[in-house]
């Protein structure tokens, strides 16, 4: 049958002559490549000193994000939670009371938010559902921990920190 | 000449000095053995190795001892318990009393007394390290075998015909060697070798006898399990060979003992092959240095020889990929034993041609 394509290439193989059958040869020019190596540049990040920079688009720990004034984005629509993949977003919402408009933007916001880092896959769905531009995935690296119950991560953790002077 | 040596107090005291020094000397050598190891494979990675421990890493190795001595020590329920510490006990053992026959060093005077730089100088040197050798591998049987697991069993059996068909070899290409010297002494041996240059070509065997000494360094790779003939502690198919069931320091024995055995293999290279302590120019050195640092230079060209093969023995292993079984094999009983045979009769033939005709 013709090929399709000419893509298929069958290799020859020889009978390995004397010299390639006694594989010394072959073994000094491997040996020379090795040893070359010990002069080159190393390759080695000394990380807690130098850290490497992350890439554009890098998802990591989420972090609930503030509007210009300081008060929190979210709404409490539940689309994240909806979105999420792994089921890892739940929260409790709760009515804007009087007052409290330095706090929140809109009018019901999230009392309770809370993301369990075991289950999340750091998909970055929760951050394209989001119609508030309220949850990035802009963190660092998750921490490790001891106990199951320190992966849960409330708002103390997740909400951004508060703008000096804008907020109190 | 040996009834010549007077036998008192001090003769004890020094070969007990000389002897507690060799030993702590190899200890070290393994234990630095073990970073050099981690750093030289990191470098030929483009690595920097272990860095953290001390400047450069330099503490690491007693970081690592440290670590084994605290690790939990397990014997398995159903392994048979006396052979279980007999085995480690074993392989450290023989790796260390392999170097008692090393000459070391010219004979020095030191303070006053002439003392010679080898613990002893027994007319069957070779026979002794060859015997020691073959003991090693009774280290790794016995462990093996007690651990009553699969794994290894199958490295301790892989250890044993691999040490028994490379130790064919390994005796077949010294004997090629011995005709030339006519001496089982390792001290006659490296006299031999004195200095580099004598009657219009070297002094040192390696130059009369490169394929023994190719033959011998192969086997001493399989002697001593390094890669590419670490079959017995093979990972991907045996876990962790012959000490799979070994844990804390009774492994930290094992792992040893292949540092020290790597060590003693080196030094009886460059005794047998590359004149021991002697160098280029040594008659001159000793001349002008005098007989207390002049011998000193030689140990300490002894010692470079044996760092570089000791390097050598790490960069082979972070070059060439481990042999499968059956091509090991191969190699030991259908390349390197007909090599070696074929090298007698060519030194043979070449030491007739010689007397007859020259």
């Amino acid at each position: 049958m013709e090929s399709l394509t000419n893509k298929k290439k069958v290799l020859e193989q020889k009978p390995m002559t004397l010299l390639e059958r006694m594989y010394l040869p072959a073994i000094v020019k491997g040996m020379s490549i090795t040893f070359m190596h010990m002069f080159r540049k190393k390759e080695t990040v000394f990380y807690p000193e130098v850290q490497r920079e992350f890439s554009e688009n890098w998802r990591g720990m989420h972090s609930l994000k503030r509007d210009e004034q300081g008060r929190e984005r979210c709404t409490a629509c539940g689309l994240c939670a909806l979105s999420c993949p792994a089921e890892a977003i739940t929260m409790i919402s709760a009515e804007r009371k009087k007052g409290e408009e330095h706090l929140y933007r809109e009018e019901k916001y999230a009392a309770v938010y809370e993301i369990n880092m075991l289950r999340c896959i750091f998909c970055g769905l929760c951050e394209e559902a989001c119609p508030k531009e309220a949850i990035y995935l802009d963190g660092p690296i998750v921490p490790a921990d001891y106990l199951r119950k320190d992966f849960i991560y409330g708002k103390d953790k997740l909400v951004e920190k508060t703008i000096e002077g804008v907020n109190a | 000449m040996k009834l010549a040596i007077v036998i008192d107090g001090y003769y004890f005291l020094e070969k007990f000095g000389l002897i507690t020094v060799i030993f702590a000397l190899s200890l070290v050598v393994a234990m630095y053995s073990t970073l050099a190891e981690r750093k030289i494979a990191g470098f030929l990675q483009d690595r920097v190795g272990p860095n953290r421990a001390g400047w450069g890493g330099m503490l690491q190795p007693l970081a690592d001892g440290v670590k084994m001595f605290l690790k939990e020590e397990i014997i398995p329920a159903e392994s048979s318990k006396f052979l279980f510490i007999v085995g480690p006990s074993l392989a450290i053992l023989t790796a260390c009393i392999g170097s008692a026959v090393i000459p070391w060093g010219d004979t020095i005077v030191l303070f006053g007394r002439t003392v010679d730089l080898q613990v002893t100088d027994i007319n069957v040197g070779v026979l002794y390290i060859f015997g020691v050798v073959s003991l090693g591998v009774y280290g790794i049987m016995i462990g093996g075998w007690a651990s009553n697991n699969k794994y290894s069993l199958m490295g301790a059996i892989r250890a044993a015909s691999q040490n028994i068909s490379y130790e064919i070899a390994m005796g077949l290409s010294i004997i090629a060697l011995l005709m030339m010297t006519g001496s089982l002494s390792l001290r006659d041996i490296t006299n031999q070798q004195h200095g580099f240059w004598h009657e219009g070509w070297f002094s040192w065997n390696f130059f009369s006898q490169p394929l023994g000494f190719l033959i011998f360094l192969v086997c001493a790779f399989a002697e001593t399990n390094r890669t590419p003939f670490d079959l017995p502690e093979c990972e991907t198919e045996l876990v962790g060979g012959y000490h799979t069931e070994y844990s804390s320091m009774k492994l930290g024995f094992y792992l040893f003992s292949e540092y020290i055995n790597m060590f003693v293999s080196s030094a009886v290279m460059s005794t047998l092959y590359f004149g021991g302590y002697n160098y280029p120019g040594m008659d001159w050195v000793m001349e002008h240095a005098g007989p207390t640092w002049g011998p000193l230079v030689g140990v300490a060209a002894l010692l470079g020889k044996i760092f570089f093969f000791i390097f050598f023995f790490m960069w082979v292993r972070w070059t060439v990929p481990r042999f499968r079984y059956d091509q090991l094999m191969n190699l030991g009983w259908k390349v390197l034993i007909p090599l070696a045979i074929a090298n007698i009769v060519a030194t043979g033939l070449w030491m007739t041609v010689k007397a007859t005709y020259f």
